[in-house]
């Protein structure tokens, strides 16, 4: 809607010969300057300019919905992906949401990939198991696609139909996989599969690890920078969630949180954090920073303490803090509690490791 | 030098200051054919020039200390307007207590938090308790939910526009004159069909719709409430010359306060938080910058407390400074001192 041109919006044909001969061509020219520059630049009357920025404005403004209607297109047209495992469908309100985008993040080797090869073959399964009847794009940026491995997953959680004749090979042939190798390369791919994804009936779109893209252009090795290399293709992605009405699932890693990150408000004081020995464990938070942190919809923590893994629903505008432990199987991830465990307060953001077994490959 | 503050089109400035007419008193006694002949312009544009002019020169009079200042009013008469003013309830008693009743109409007010901490169940929560009926002590009006980050949930409207009306039927009895009077209203398909939402996509759409927020709040008078979920999300995304954003986004304030005056409605704006380097180490801020601090009539920031969340009011020109404790619980937003179970998830 940004780059709606304004010779296309019902201007007297006049004052649409001045915008253009100025060189202001979308709505997105027009709207980023103030209105005392544009009358200057455009040598018109300030009354002129303001009736032409409301009618400018209101050719650019999306049409409104009420809450009901939202609500009803939401029950019409499904808008849950089922992860199968009941207490995470039951705490999301139905699974993964459609249009938004989810964020895994936790240490390394503790599950993250296993989800996302399930959720893969559960969006590539046909309707009446379930599944979603299509497409996946799955976006490897480490390499960590593993096609034997989700093959186990389906015979393990679905044997009747993975024991069907050439049924394993047509769901394989539903992901598509990708392996970029720089940010630009994301970007175009990002680009090509906005129009793709409603034509090839693309359902689910994954992206494992976004981290591991900023960390190959971003030398220092500490995400620091005021200004992330993922700005464009954050807010791309969302708008691609948005308008194909397919779910994202983005997985994240982890760095260390040296003590200097527990940032403070300025009337909160210099408070010393007074649970110290649990800082002195492997203390982790997720990359990729504040602004990440605000833009994703729902975040889901895999962390490891006391001897078991847990997925914690971190942020999220339906579910309460809730923590289910988990384990690995050949079947894929399995809960080990579907009630959940609640968690109080700012909990919910720690990710820990520590006290696991993590298998090295 | 005054000509040059006019409201015109800059070839007829030259034009004038070619001929002349150096300070507005030159204009103040010439008729407009006699100035379009004299700039050679159409007789429709000089008339144009001197309406600026006496526009202009209006305010300038108003300088005189004897004479009453057109738009304006005395205290006293603010006074008793204010006191007649009804606020929105956020849902926390403690919360609603220190803001001096809830979030004020007319005035802007802008709250935020790292993420996961309850500014959008604070919105959404807003938008729910902003419909609900006078008789029981809310506006009765309609809200509109602007959303450029696609976080607005409808079934979780639902739960907490649910819990809401579970709430006043809880406080209230049931065969009251009140009730029986607006018990159609209190339907929960009701409030979520009070909710207008914009979906927003990009600065320039936010821009759009602020400026295209006056003709529908004309259309659509019963508006109370404007929620922007979040103002931030776009602005830091796409721009590259921050001296723009802030005069971009100097307006884009300017014009919503404009409009909570006009159409006495309340304007909640959600922010995130970035970390800015003060006194030798890193603390938390609200984003978008130090001239955007300025821009809005409140602010409340909301933050963990150890394991709490806390609401604090770090500006308002007529509350003290104060923190109050609240909870997100399955009916929305609540005090710590309420009591509450987990409303039945769709």
């Amino acid at each position: 809607m940004a780059n709606k041109l304004i010779s296309q919006m019902g201007l007297p044909p006049s004052l649409s010969h001045v915008f253009s001969a100025r060189n202001i061509l979308t709505a997105k020219d027009a709207l980023s300057l103030p209105e005392i520059d544009l009358m200057a630049l455009l040598d018109i009357d300030i009354d002129l300019v303001r009736s032409a920025v409301a009618r400018i404005s209101e050719a650019t403004c999306p049409p409104f919905q009420t809450g009901l209607a939202l609500l009803e297109e939401k029950m019409k047209s499904g808008g849950h992906l089922s992860t199968l495992l009941p207490g995470l469908d039951n705490a999301l309100c139905g699974g993964i949401p459609f249009g938004a985008l989810t964020e895994l993040v936790g240490p390394s080797g503790i599950g993250k990939t296993q989800f996302c090869l399930k959720l893969a073959l559960l969006a590539a399964l046909p309707e009446c198991y379930g599944g979603l009847n299509g497409r996946v794009l799955y976006i490897d940026t480490e390499s960590k696609f593993s096609c034997r491995r989700m093959i186990e997953i389906g015979e393990g959680s679905f044997p009747q139909i993975f024991r069907l004749q050439g049924l394993a090979q047509k769901m394989a042939g539903r992901i598509i996989v990708t392996r970029p190798t720089s940010i630009s390369e994301f970007n175009d791919s990002l680009q090509q599969m906005k129009l793709t994804l409603l034509q090839n009936e693309v359902k689910l779109l994954i992206v494992d690890s976004i981290a591991a893209l900023v960390s190959w252009d971003n030398e220092k090795g500490t995400i620091s920078s005021r200004q992330s290399p993922l700005r464009g293709s954050l807010s791309f992605l969302k708008s691609i969630a948005e308008f194909s009405r397919v779910p994202v699932v983005v997985t994240n890693q982890v760095r260390s949180h040296s003590s200097d990150d527990t940032f403070h408000y300025f009337f909160q004081g210099h408070r010393k954090d007074t649970s110290n020995s649990e800082r002195s464990e492997s203390h982790l938070t997720a990359a990729l920073g504040i602004q990440w942190a605000h833009a994703v919809t729902i975040r889901l923590i895999f962390e490891a303490h006391s001897g078991h893994r847990f997925i914690k629903v971190a942020k999220s505008p339906i579910s309460p803090p809730v923590a289910f432990p988990f384990v690995v199987q050949s079947s894929g991830i399995t809960l080990l509690n579907q009630e959940g465990i609640s968690v109080a307060g700012s909990e919910i953001n720690a990710i820990r490791c520590q006290g696991c077994n993590i298998l090295t490959q | 030098m005054e000509i040059s503050n006019l409201p015109i089109s800059p070839s007829i400035r030259s034009k004038l200051l070619s001929k002349g007419y150096t300070n507005l008193s030159s204009l103040s006694s010439i008729s407009p054919s006699f100035l379009a002949q004299e700039l050679s312009v159409k007789l429709e544009e000089a008339v144009e020039v001197l309406r600026a002019v006496s526009d202009t020169t209006t305010s300038k009079n108003a300088h005189i200390p004897n004479g009453i200042i057109p738009g304006a009013v005395t205290a006293w008469d603010m006074l008793s307007e204010e006191q007649m003013q009804r606020h929105i309830s956020t849902g926390c008693e403690d919360l609603d207590a220190i803001l001096g009743g809830g979030i004020h109409c007319k005035e802007v007010t802008e709250v935020g938090g790292v993420p996961g901490i309850g500014k959008t169940q604070l919105g959404i929560q807003l938008a729910v308790n902003v419909q609900i009926p006078v008789e029981y002590g809310g506006l009765g009006g309609k809200a509109v939910y602007i959303d450029t980050e696609g976080s607005f949930m409808a079934e979780r409207a639902y739960q907490i526009a649910e819990g809401c009306i579970y709430d006043i039927l809880d406080k209230f009895p049931s065969n009251s004159r009140e009730f029986l009077s607006c018990k159609e209203r209190l339907q929960v398909n009701n409030f979520l069909a009070g909710i207008f939402y914009f979906r927003i996509c990009s600065y320039t759409e936010q821009i759009a719709v602020t400026n295209y927020l006056e003709n529908f709040l004309t259309e659509h008078r019963d508006v109370n409430l404007v929620i922007i979920d979040s103002v931030t999300f776009h602005f830091r995304q796409d721009f590259d010359d921050l001296a723009q954003r802030t005069r971009v986004l100097g307006g884009l304030s300017l014009r919503l306060m404009k409009l909570s005056k006009m159409f006495n409605l309340a304007v909640v704006l959600l922010n995130q938080v970035t970390t800015k380097f003060t006194d030798g180490s890193f603390q938390l801020t609200l984003a978008l910058g130090d001239s955007w601090s300025h821009s809005c009539t409140n602010r409340i920031i909301l933050h963990w407390n150890g394991n709490e969340r806390c609401a604090y009011i770090e500006k308002s020109p007529s509350v003290p400074s104060a923190s109050a404790p609240y909870l997100v619980t399955g009916k929305g937003i609540r005090g710590i001192n309420s009591n509450f179970k987990r409303a039945r998830i769709m």
